[in-house]
Parts: structure tokens; C-alpha cells; sequence
């Protein structure tokens, strides 16, 4: 397919609307990492930075939406630009999720500094967050490369994410029944841990919008899952 | 899953109308169609696209034999319409035409009244018995053309009198007045502003209750909202052909996508 419009003001308005996606992409992979980093080095300023952050990748989100609907009122897109302008809006309402959730990471870390450690599980949440990072790395080079084997591959790997997760729901479990004041503790960091999963899926989502857009359909729903959690039940026969 | 979606633009038989076989036109030395097979759907409204010199008039117009009248036109292969060749020796093209209206791209209402504009083709194929059944052909076509309550009052003025969107569905009330099975449209609302046009469009999606109706049109967004199938020609050749909706928002060839999103072919 040829790569110009005759209209060269309408490639210019995609450009744009891509140039901004790349660069809020960016800003969510910088503060997934962060956020997680802050809590291992419980450090309040990092995480403050980004929890402050966030209010610029939601400008851009809304920013894309407005071009969005500009594009759509003023060009009429079809075939393959239609799909791009779809997957746009996507991708940007589920970067802006992930930030979020990186953003109420932060928070709970400027909580969880004020209480003692539990043993292991900051380093462990860090490197869940660095799995999902990856991922969102990946599958928006998927996007920008159009590659939809890449975001195949980004898709089957939520399911690594998932499996860490698990691992930690029940290491958290097992600290909460050991020693009741780690209960607080370990209930935010449950919900940290739960969050970055939930960010995972949000970047499945991308990798799967981004199928659609190179091929025009959506990925059948084969995908593995990793996350067994809500059909168990840890240690109930004990209480 | 079942897939539960039903959307009113829908193809709704399968049944076809004209199938094309083989088809070739020439314009003396110049090959203006190139090989092109299709069948085109009864009770479906069909869009042909693409750029100016692609052949989809020529191919519209072998349709109803309008070819026929110019001397270096010549056709191979052969287009049917209810199975029946309409090339075929016996056929007269008066008679085909009848049952193969067609519109064109600027209204041409005859110099005559409303009412003759309408009565001319039902009076020469001799489709009404009196004139009381002469009239009621004349109501319901202009019914039929959306036209009848903005003409009622003055059926005895002249046809060429009317602004240009009430003439364009006047000649489309004359061409649904021979009650024909199949209508050929040449770039009807190219000539017309947007609420003429709109007219014209929800006119065509009521049209298709009754015949098959084929648009030539280069607008997109008017193949987009009337059709339910629509084709692209290229240089002569059919390139694609299939459900509208899958057309612009997934085409099969990069050509069509060039095409329909405004990239240099």
C-alpha cells in the first residue's frame, strides 16, 4: 500500500496523533518503572514525581481524542485509516489506565514507607512491573512497526504476568496468617500487586488492537490464562 | 459465538440478478473492459467505484445496451440478466430498456409537462389501458420518486421548471414509471446539493425494496451509505468485489485501499 494520502494534510494529522501516542507511551513505560522502583527504594520524591506525572498523560489522552474526532469529522477515514484512528483511541484510553494505576502505586508507596518492610515482596513487585513494562514496550513497537507476530508474542506473555501474581497473592496470604500486623501491609501490596496485573491486561489489549489494525480482525479469544486466583481458596480450610 | 449483529444495510438475498461473464469493450483499439465476471444481486443496491477512465460507466451502460449506439463500441462475452443474454439476437433493446431504467448524472426531464414526463414510457410500451390507469402509473411512480406531494398541484407545468434536485427525481420517477426490474444510476447527485442528495439516498434505499439498483458514483461516502455490495474497477478490471461495509473498512487489495482513503494508486 502506498504510504502518502494525495492529501498530504491528512498524513500530517496522523503524524501528529501518532508523534503523541509514542510519546504517552513513553510517559506510562517511565512511570510503571518509577512507580515500582520508588517503592523498592522507598523513596517519597520519586514517587511523588510520579504521581504527579500523570496529569500530563492525561492531557495527552485527551488530546488524542479531540484529534481523533477531528480527523473522523473532517476526513472520513476508511479501510486501513479507519483502523489506525480506532486503534488510536484504544490505545490511548488503555495507556491512560496503566497510568493510573502506576499513579495509585505511588500513592501506596508514600503509605507503605511509614510501616516496616515485608520481606521480599518490593523487589518482587518491581520485577512484575518490569514484566509489564516489557510487554507495553514491545507491543507499542508492534504499533509502530505494524508487526502483528509481535503483538501475538506480547499477548501470550500476559500470562507470565499473571503466574507472578499469583505467586505473590499467595506469598502475601501466607505473611498476612504468619503475623496479623502485617496486615496492612500486605493489603496494599496486594492491591499493587493486582493493579499491575490489571495493567498487564490493559496491554494485551493494546497487542490485540494492534492485530486489528494489521489485520483487520480481532484475535479469537484463545489466550492463555495465568490468573487462577478467584478460583481457589488459600487456606480457607485452615480458618 | 453467535454472532448477533444485524445491521439494515445488510445484503438480504442471495439470489442474482445480472450475472457478467467474461466480459470485454473495446472503443476501437482503446480495451475499456477488461475480463470482468460478476453477478449483481437482485433487491440489493451495488456501487461501482474507482477513478475517472476505469470503465465503470462503460460497464453500466452494456448493461442496458446503451453501448449499442456508438458505431466503435464493441463487446465481448456475455451479460445475462434473469439468465437470459440480453446480446442475444432475438432481445429488443427498446424492450430491455424497459426493464433496465437508468438515470444520469445531469436531470434531463423531457420539455413536456410533469405528467407526460412521467406517462411518455408507460404510453410507448403501452402499459396502461385508459387513462384513469394512466394516471394512477403517473401518482404512484412520482409517489415512488418522492416527488409527488411537491408536484401534485401542477402535474400540467413543465418538467424542466423544477429546481435540480426535484428534476433528478423526476427522471427517476420516469424511470421507475416502465416499472422495470433493474436501475442503472450514473452519478445521480453529483449535480445536486446535500438535502437533494440525501433525498435522492434514502430514495435509493427504498428503491431497493423492488429492484436491484446500480450506482456509479465518486463518492466514497455515498457508495458507503447506500450500497450493500460495491465493486471496484481499475484501469478496465474489476479488482474487488464484496459486502460494503468489508470493503471500507478491511479491502482484500491494496489498490481498493489506495483508492478508498485518498493514497495515490
Amino acid at each position: 500500500m502506498n504510504e502518502t494520502h494525495i492529501s498530504s494534510a491528512y498524513d500530517r494529522d496522523l503524524e501528529a496523533i501518532q508523534a503523541k501516542i509514542v510519546r504517552m507511551g513513553g510517559l506510562v513505560e517511565a512511570a510503571i518503572i518509577e512507580s515500582a522502583k520508588s517503592l523498592e527504594a522507598r523513596d517519597t520524591e520519586m514517587a511523588e514525581r510520579v504521581r504527579k506525572g500523570d496529569k500530563a498523560i492525561d492531557a495527552l489522552e485527551e488530546q488524542i481524542q479531540e484529534d481523533v474526532a477531528r480527523v473522523i469529522a473532517l476526513r472520513s477515514p476508511t479501510a486501513g485509516d479507519l483502523r489506525t484512528v480506532l486503534t488510536v483511541m484504544k490505545i490511548s484510553s488503555n495507556l491512560e489506565r496503566v497510568g493510573d494505576y502506576s499513579k495509585n502505586l505511588a500513592k501506596r508507596t508514600s503509605v507503605l514507607v511509614q510501616m516496616g518492610q515485608v520481606a521480599g515482596s518490593a523487589g518482587a513487585i518491581r520485577r512484575l512491573a518490569a514484566a509489564v513494562q516489557s510487554m507495553l514496550k514491545d507491543a507499542l513497537d508492534a504499533y509502530i512497526q505494524r508487526d502483528a507476530d509481535l503483538a501475538e508474542s506480547v499477548r501470550q506473555r500476559d500470562q507470565e504476568v499473571d503466574q507472578m501474581y499469583n505467586a505473590l497473592f499467595r506469598e502475601f496470604l501466607t505473611h498476612m496468617m504468619e503475623d496479623p500486623r502485617n496486615i496492612t501491609a500486605c493489603m496494599h501490596l496486594h492491591f499493587i500487586a493486582k493493579n499491575i496485573e490489571r495493567a498487564g491486561d490493559h496491554v494485551t489489549n493494546i497487542a490485540e488492537q494492534v492485530i486489528y489494525l494489521v489485520t483487520g480482525e480481532m484475535p479469537d479469544d484463545s489466550r492463555p490464562k495465568g490468573d487462577r486466583t478467584a478460583f481457589e481458596t488459600h487456606g480457607g480450610s485452615e480458618v | 459465538m453467535d454472532d448477533v449483529r444485524h445491521l439494515e444495510n445488510d445484503v438480504t438475498t442471495q439470489t442474482p440478478k445480472i450475472t457478467a461473464t467474461g466480459v470485454q469493450i473495446y472503443y476501437a483499439d482503446n480495451h475499456a473492459i477488461k475480463d470482468v465476471n460478476v453477478e449483481i444481486l437482485d433487491k440489493t443496491v451495488t456501487a461501482f467505484i474507482g477513478p475517472s477512465g476505469c470503465g465503470k460507466s462503460t460497464f453500466l451502460r452494456a448493461i442496458n445496451r446503451m453501448n449499442d449506439t456508438i458505431d466503435i463500441c464493441r463487446m465481448e462475452g456475455t451479460i445475462t440478466l434473469d439468465g437470459q443474454d440480453i446480446y442475444a439476437p432475438g432481445v429488443d433493446p427498446v424492450q430491455l430498456r424497459a426493464k433496465v431504467g437508468m438515470v444520469f448524472q445531469k436531470p434531463n426531464p423531457f420539455p413536456k409537462s410533469i405528467y407526460d414526463n412521467i406517462a411518455y414510457g408507460p404510453r410507448i410500451h403501452g402499459l396502461a389501458a385508459s387513462k384513469a390507469e394512466l394516471d394512477e402509473i403517473v401518482e404512484k411512480s412520482l409517489r415512488r420518486g418522492a416527488i409527488w406531494d411537491e408536484v401534485k398541484d401542477r402535474l400540467d407545468q413543465p418538467g424542466t421548471g423544477l429546481s435540480g434536485g426535484q428534476q433528478q427525481r423526476l427522471c427517476i420517477a420516469r424511470a421507475v414509471a416502465t416499472a422495470p426490474e433493474v436501475l442503472l444510476m450514473d452519478e445521480p447527485c453529483s449535480a445536486l446539493d446535500p438535502i437533494a442528495t440525501e433525498q435522492v439516498e434514502e430514495l435509493i434505499t427504498e428503491l431497493r425494496q423492488n429492484f436491484a439498483v446500480i450506482i456509479v458514483t465518486h463518492s466514497m461516502q455515498q457508495a458507503a451509505r447506500v450500497s450493500q455490495k460495491t465493486a471496484y474497477f481499475h484501469l478496465g478490471n474489476l479488482v474487488e468485489y464484496g459486502e460494503t461495509g468489508k470493503i471500507f473498512t478491511n479491502p482484500e487489495d491494496p489498490r481498493t485501499e489506495n483508492y478508498i482513503t485518498g493514497r495515490i494508486g
